[in-house]
């Protein structure tokens, strides 16, 4: 593994990898000196184009816990608002000497293509609306640690699978892991060529509730409205929001998961929300361990 | 290839396959081809060694941009006669789209002055539509239709003329001077930030997608709408198995409708999209395997009647980026005959007079482009192209005239080499090499 920018180009053996190193890079959590000093002198750059307070420090203290040097290149304030171009922004951090460039970007293919420019370990920490390999990453971690295994394990992914990356991420690995995936939108939510993707398709959420152990739900953007996929938020919310009452209706031991940011009162409900089967901050947490782990397999530390 | 004398300006083409045909001399003198036949002897004419070169009528494309005015940084337009001309043609239409827009009367006669100069090769502006390709107003067409630059051609091309009334007008209008409106078919709101064909690709690279219903769409509309007010409509490079259907349908019904299809198009598919490399970021999109099918058949039985190049250059700077910002558009001119021979004659889905009606007389008649397009005869003006079709080579951008190097054919093996072009008699490409 040279670059992380697809789950697709993870094997069965390569993801499992993953998800075994995050769970003994966990334990450094645990401890009081949360602290390894496995990527010292080693340099890592942050390299974000789209504002994600939630996703830069989670790579950042991932970096930080292996002490790896962490230089923070936002795209706001810097060169790039200046008119430079990617490739120009890249040559210029390959320049610096960066082991690894984590990237954002609001361009699908964005990471792929800094690839092609820089020397160094490119990690995808979210293309357009690609993919987001390391947020699929920590959600199996999630599920594995939840309900100990992923063989099997029936996850329906609800809400704007046309634009998520998250989806997108999550449908590879979860089918390269043997979980059976069943995404749940609105028609117009979905690509019109899922029916070739690794995976089951429903409108009618009502319908897969039951018969799910994993029910992972997406951001859905007011704009999308704006745009005509869906009449109103509150139609949207009664058709596929999780609240209590469809909640109860769940499987005892099923949880639930959100990538983050939630919209309260659109997908999801509050007492969802706060319920203890919800894992969001789980997911928080393992996604530190995580990105610890791709970092550590990336740059081969010792 | 030798060549004896080459000051002289009678040229005498020993050997040559006439549109592929069996070998024989022609003797080009004054601009014009003054005799076809076998064993010509032509005392003082320079002679050109063309056994086994297929000897075709020069090249005409009906789709080019040439830039200037305006990105002179991406072409000029000297430079892109100069490709053309290496590219085996003879003329080029020089489409609208520069800065500023050729709407009037004043720039398209500048373009056509401009490509006077440059001597490579005839360049025939293509006039805007609507002014400055809003789409809102047509523009003055009967003044460049009346320009020293002859404007028969109009079209928006690179936006649609989507407005249905507007479109209805600007067909009737070409009407009194025979000229003929290009569509550029593409539904704008169904294509809002499209960046490639929408389909299995587009999902998984999650790029968004360009439907083929949207070309198809404008397609249906304009070939009733010419039909209702009796006019001439040409479509620019059509891009779907769909489009190929709605047009065979059109013009069984008696349409007065054209085609077009690019080199492009009738090899390459969108999965190439998935080295987000922009090189191969077009418009309208490269489409699937079907649609490449279904085009060579289409351009084999006539549905399509010609190759056009949409020949868009783009400096590095535009492709060397992320995909969604990058610029549309691929060169062509220089690779389009080895593309067609590719795809249409090496699979045996045309023959060389096929072909030649299909990239010369074709986009002449359409263009309404006198001297050029006419067959290898005496009395007709000498536009010839020598070309080898027993050669290959790998496609080397920084072995292009072009100024720009944003072929999607690099690194491609294929098949051809242009070693002669005549202009009215005069070489432009002699040996392999621009003159």
């Amino acid at each position: 593994m040279r670059h992380l920018l697809s789950t697709g180009d993870l094997s069965r053996d390569e993801a499992l990898l993953v998800l075994d190193t995050a769970a003994e890079l966990a334990q450094v959590g645990d401890r009081s000196v949360k602290k390894l000093p496995t990527l010292r002198g080693r340099t890592v750059v942050n390299l974000f184009y789209e504002d994600s307070t939630r996703t830069r420090t989670s790579f950042e203290l991932a970096a930080k816990r292996l002490s790896a040097d962490v230089i923070n290149f936002s795209a706001k304030g810097s060169s790039v608002s200046k008119g430079e171009s990617l490739k120009d922004t890249a040559l210029t951090l390959q320049a610096m000497g960066a082991d690894s460039v984590v990237v954002r970007h609001n361009a699908s293919g964005a990471a792929h293509r800094l690839a092609e420019w820089v020397d160094g370990a490119v990690l995808n920490a979210g293309d357009g609306t690609h993919e987001h390999p390391t947020q699929a990453l920590l959600d199996v971690f999630t599920m594995r640690e939840r309900l100990g295994r992923l063989d099997g394990l029936r996850v329906a992914i609800v809400g704007d699978v046309l634009h998520s990356r998250v989806a997108r991420s999550n449908v590879l690995l979860l089918h390269t892991l043997g979980a059976e995936v069943t995404l749940v939108a609105p028609p117009t939510l979905v690509p019109v060529s899922v029916h070739t993707w690794p995976c089951s398709v429903s409108y009618d959420l009502d319908a897969v509730l039951p018969k799910s152990d994993v029910v992972m739900l997406l951001r859905v953007q007011a704009e999308r409205m704006h745009d005509a996929f869906f009449p109103s938020a509150r139609e949207y919310s009664r058709r596929y929001g999780l609240d209590a009452e469809r909640f109860a209706r769940m499987q005892d031991d099923a949880i639930v998961m959100h990538p983050g940011p939630m919209v309260r009162g659109m997908e999801i409900s509050a007492e969802v929300a706060d319920s203890t089967r919800t894992t969001v901050n789980e997911q928080v947490t393992n996604g530190v361990s995580v990105r610890m782990a791709v970092l550590y397999l990336l740059l081969g530390g010792s | 290839m030798d060549v004896m004398t080459p000051s002289s300006a009678a040229y005498l083409i020993r050997g040559a396959r006439i549109a592929g045909g069996d070998a024989a001399d022609i003797l080009i003198r004054d601009g014009a081809i003054a005799e076809v036949g076998t064993g010509i002897d032509a005392a003082g004419a320079a002679t050109v060694d063309a056994e086994g070169l297929v000897a075709l009528p020069g090249l005409v494309d009906l789709h080019t941009h040439l830039r200037e005015p305006g990105r002179e940084d991406a072409e000029t337009v000297a430079g892109g006669a100069r490709a053309a001309a290496a590219g085996g043609y003879t003329a080029v239409h020089a489409m609208a789209n520069t800065d500023p827009v050729a709407d009037t009367a004043g720039v398209v006669e500048q373009v056509w002055r401009l490509g006077r100069e440059s001597g490579h090769c005839d360049v025939r502006p293509v006039g805007a539509v609507t002014r400055g390709l809003g789409g809102v107003q047509l523009a003055e067409l009967g003044a460049m239709a009346d320009s020293a630059a002859g404007v028969r051609v109009f079209s928006d091309d690179g936006t649609c003329v989507s407005d249905a009334l507007l479109m209805r007008r600007a067909l009737e209008y070409v009407k009194a001077f025979d000229g003929v409106v290009a569509q550029h078919a593409q539904e704008p709101r169904l294509t809002e930030d499209a960046q490639m064909n929408e389909g299995v690709v587009s999902d998984r690279l999650g790029l968004a997608g360009w439907p083929s219903v949207a070309e198809e769409a404008v397609i249906a509309r304009d070939c009733l709408l010419t039909e209702h007010v009796g006019s001439r409509l040409h479509v620019c490079h059509v891009s779907t198995k769909g489009s190929v259907q709605i047009l065979r349908w059109a013009k069984s019904r008696g349409c007065n409708v054209t085609a077009e299809v690019t080199p492009h198009h009738l090899l390459l598919t969108d999965d190439l999209a998935e080295s987000y490399d922009p090189v191969y970021k077009v418009n309208p999109p490269l489409r699937t395997a079907e649609d490449v099918h279904a085009l060579r058949e289409g351009l084999a039985d006539g549905t399509v009647d010609c190759v056009a190049t949409d020949h868009a250059p783009h400096p590095a700077e535009a492709k060397e980026t992320e995909w969604a910002t990058a610029a549309m558009g691929m060169l062509g001119l220089e690779t389009a005959l080895s593309v067609a021979q590719h795809t249409m004659i090496d699979t045996g889905l045309l023959d060389w007079p096929g072909l030649v009606e299909r990239m010369s007389a074709a986009p002449a008649r359409i263009g309404r482009l006198a001297g050029h397009g006419r067959p290898i005869a005496p009395g007709e003006p000498a536009n010839v192209t020598l070309y080898d079709a027993d050669t290959a080579s790998d496609i080397d951008p920084a072995a292009l005239a072009s100024k720009s190097a944003n072929t999607p054919f690099r690194g491609m093996r294929l098949p051809g080499r242009i070693q002669a072009t005549f202009l009215r008699g005069v070489p432009t490409v002699l040996d392999g090499k621009i003159q």
